[in-house]
């Protein structure tokens, strides 16, 4: 129960800290530039351009020190070792490391698993939900795999995958529908390559409705004209689809994928909680996870984080140029 | 016109049933997980939690009475008695040896290895005869590790029994597995680092939108650069900060961690809504000489409610259902370790333990599904908002 007081008092401090911040420098502007008497107009300018700085200066600090510094710090580590500079050591060492080569190889599939298979679900899942009558309870349920945390989603796919020695009660429901169909039960998440896929379906399962219910919006933003034309010259449910319906969605599928694209790149907790990256199923995050806080090798683990950092760069650099183009 | 009606027909059928199976396949593991967390440990052990509503079949090994208390009926010893005790259930099978406890089905009459025969009738009354005394402590196998006390002789049955549900898997995850403290970790970590950003963000979110200055477009770049940003970038630094500045681990590492992750989403998501804010009701609060603090708690902060509740949501879901961050910022102590931290530590420990990581699962799985189900609106407005976040 202490704890919960602790966090109350946080909330407290937090919040009227906050306001306190806010309320003070404002009315100190305030003092120091009073808007009115004979300076009116010149301090009204003076804390016009000071006032947006106050407003910013929280967030900047936060941003600043927990995500622009950690970028360079992270990348003095990876290229220094003990405080000294020992330029690309980190990188040569990872190139040559098998296990490397392996989360490389593993983190493409997910790339390329993942995000279409989630997009294509998602692409269905929208369209056929949209035109049945219970579509917003079946899109919600669809959905629901969104709330859950990936620890949770392990345990739940841990126990489908679930494997015992043949002749015994299967009691995973893999392992109980292979066997009924007349095939061995087999330990699913040992088996190389097999159980990577096995890992991907588990992301598939979370991102679909997340899909789902973007292209969904995308899809019921499209105008009707376009559909009734195409149906008027005689166009099938199927073609109306995909060759009316989906390109004039490309841009909220691009940004599904991308989305989607990032979350995979940094995939740590269903990997962590259910193989820990053995039987070949070792991803980037995880490995950058092992090396600093199970080995204590920081610079080796800020090196690979720093592959995951440019692996997100296009993503990135992609991002802005499309924000900007918007604000534009 | 009929043709294309049937058509029609048809093919919402067929509509029907795939979003029918869509769901269905979407769901089953969840309620896989849900249901058994309910069952019985040693029957989720023997069977698919599938078939958990039928009559559960189980193989085990009773005891009869102990040797000493056998009656005599005429030439032979006889020991009669119940495998069930004062329970019920049925036999549909019995064996001699525990390699076959189907051997015969429940009402024959088995010869046993030793001289003698066993009946198990289906109600679990037993009865066996030997021509000599039993042997103490066991002819069935030779159990020789009788101790003092005087033993039965066992029987291998195979029973069914009905299905077995039970909260007690609950009672034992929150308790003796910690997962109750690991509760209230968790609500210690996610309620500060939902909140604190809001404010922060909102503020930042305001200036953005409606102050002009100089470095303003290249500041939202830059949100929009942060928002991509991988969280493995920051640990290792941010980690050493804190214990360089003598925070250490412990909560107020992970509300400041949770509170900068957050920070880039928050401001993204309020601006985006904030600058739809219409123009004339800001522009003539100034006019009348509001200054831009009052416009901002009168006007924009009560408008902007519904962006702040997708974010609030967002943000409450991902600190809650976070692993990493609580790993590296919190310590591993009991005051300190959330549940997902605590499951993986189960999934290790008590890995076949599937009535125990079930429940503990869905432990941990059952504020954000309240939350989501409730302010699903909310949710999906802010994910329409901020899908250029990954997570």
């Amino acid at each position: 129960m202490n704890q919960i007081l602790l966090a109350a008092i946080t909330i407290v401090i937090g919040v009227v800290g906050c306001l306190a911040y806010f309320w003070l420098s404002n009315m100190l502007l305030d003092r120091m530039f009073p808007p009115r008497g004979s300076n009116a107009a010149h301090n009204l300018r003076v804390s016009g351009r000071i006032r947006p700085w106050l407003f910013l200066a929280p967030a900047i600090f936060f941003l600043g020190v927990y995500l622009v510094y950690p970028v360079f710090g992270s990348l003095w580590l990876a290229v220094s070792r003990g405080g000294d500079f020992i330029g690309m050591d980190n990188f040569i060492w990872m190139v040559n490391d098998p296990k490397f080569r392996e989360s490389l190889l593993n983190n493409l599939l997910w790339l390329i698993f993942v995000p279409t298979m989630a997009t294509l679900i998602g692409l269905i899942a929208a369209q056929l939900t949209d035109s049945i009558k219970w579509g917003a309870i079946a899109k919600s349920l669809i959905f629901m795999p969104m709330a859950i945390s990936f620890v949770g989603a392990a345990v739940i796919w841990k126990f489908i995958y679930e494997f015992r020695a043949e002749g015994l009660a299967q009691i995973g429901l893999l392992n109980a529908f292979v066997t009924s169909l007349g095939f061995e039960p087999r330990a699913w998440l040992t088996l190389p390559v097999w159980n990577t896929f096995f890992l991907m379906i588990i992301m598939v399962w979370m991102q679909a409705g997340f899909a789902m219910v973007l292209l969904s919006a995308a899809l019921r933003g499209i105008p009707d004209e376009t559909i009734e034309a195409a149906i008027l010259d005689g166009a099938s449910p199927w073609q109306v689809f995909w060759r009316v319906q989906v390109p004039q969605i490309w841009g909220t599928i691009a940004v599904v994928w991308t989305t989607i694209t990032i979350m995979v790149l940094k995939i740590f907790d269903i990997v962590f909680a259910i193989t820990n990256g053995q039987w070949g199923t070792q991803v980037l995050a995880n490995m950058m996870y092992d090396w600093s806080f199970r080995a204590g090798d920081f610079n080796r683990g800020a090196a690979i984080a720093i592959v995951i950092m440019i692996a997100v760069l296009p993503i990135m650099i992609w991002n802005i140029r499309n924000a900007s183009r918007e604000r534009d | 016109m009929d043709n294309i009606a049937g058509k029609r027909g048809r093919l919402t059928w067929v509509l029907n049933i795939a979003v029918f199976l869509l769901v269905l396949l979407w769901t089953i593991p969840t309620i896989g997980l849900l249901v058994s967390s309910f069952r019985d440990a040693q029957q989720i052990q023997t069977s698919g939690w599938w078939t958990s509503l039928t009559p559960q079949k189980e193989s085990w090994a009773a005891r009869t009475a102990t040797p000493g208390s056998a009656a005599q009926d005429g030439g032979a010893y006889v020991l009669e008695g119940n495998v069930f005790g004062d329970d019920a259930g049925e036999v549909v099978a019995f064996g001699v040896t525990p390699m076959q406890p189907e051997a015969f089905a429940a009402g024959e009459t088995a010869d046993h290895p030793d001289g003698g025969t066993l009946t198990v009738a289906a109600d679990g009354s037993y009865r066996l005869t030997s021509p000599e005394p039993f042997a103490t402590p066991d002819v069935v196998v030779g159990d020789t590790a009788g101790g003092a006390e005087p033993r039965g002789l066992r029987i291998f049955v195979t029973s069914t029994e009905p299905p077995d549900f039970t909260t007690g898997n609950y009672g034992t995850v929150l308790t003796a597995d910690g997962m109750g403290q690991s509760f209230l970790n968790t609500l210690t970590v996610s309620i500060p680092a939902t909140v604190i950003p809001i404010l922060v963000a909102a503020y930042a979110a305001y200036a953005l939108a409606w102050m002009s200055f100089p470095g303003r477009a290249l500041l939202v770049s830059a949100v929009v650069g942060l928002l991509v940003v991988p969280l493995q970038l920051s640990l290792i630094p941010l980690l050493q900060l804190h214990n360089n500045i003598g925070l250490g681990r412990g909560y107020i590492g992970a509300w400041l961690a949770h509170t900068g992750f957050g920070l880039p989403l928050a401001i993204y998501l309020l601006r985006n809504y904030m600058v739809g804010l219409p123009r004339e009701v800001i522009e003539s609060a100034r006019v009348d000489g509001a200054t831009d603090f009052e416009i901002f708690r009168k006007i924009i902060l009560p408008l902007s409610l519904p962006a702040l509740a997708a974010f609030g949501i967002f943000q409450f879901l991902w600190t809650w259902n976070d692993l990493l961050v609580a790993k590296v910022f919190l310590g591993t102590s009991d005051t300190q370790m959330v549940m997902t931290g605590r499951i993986v530590e189960l999934l290790g420990s008590r890995g076949t333990n599937w009535e125990l990581l079930t429940a503990a699962a869905f432990i941990s799985m059952i504020v954000p599904l309240i939350v989501f189900f409730l302010l699903q609106k909310y949710f999906v407005r802010g994910l329409l908002a901020g899908s250029v976040k990954g997570g």
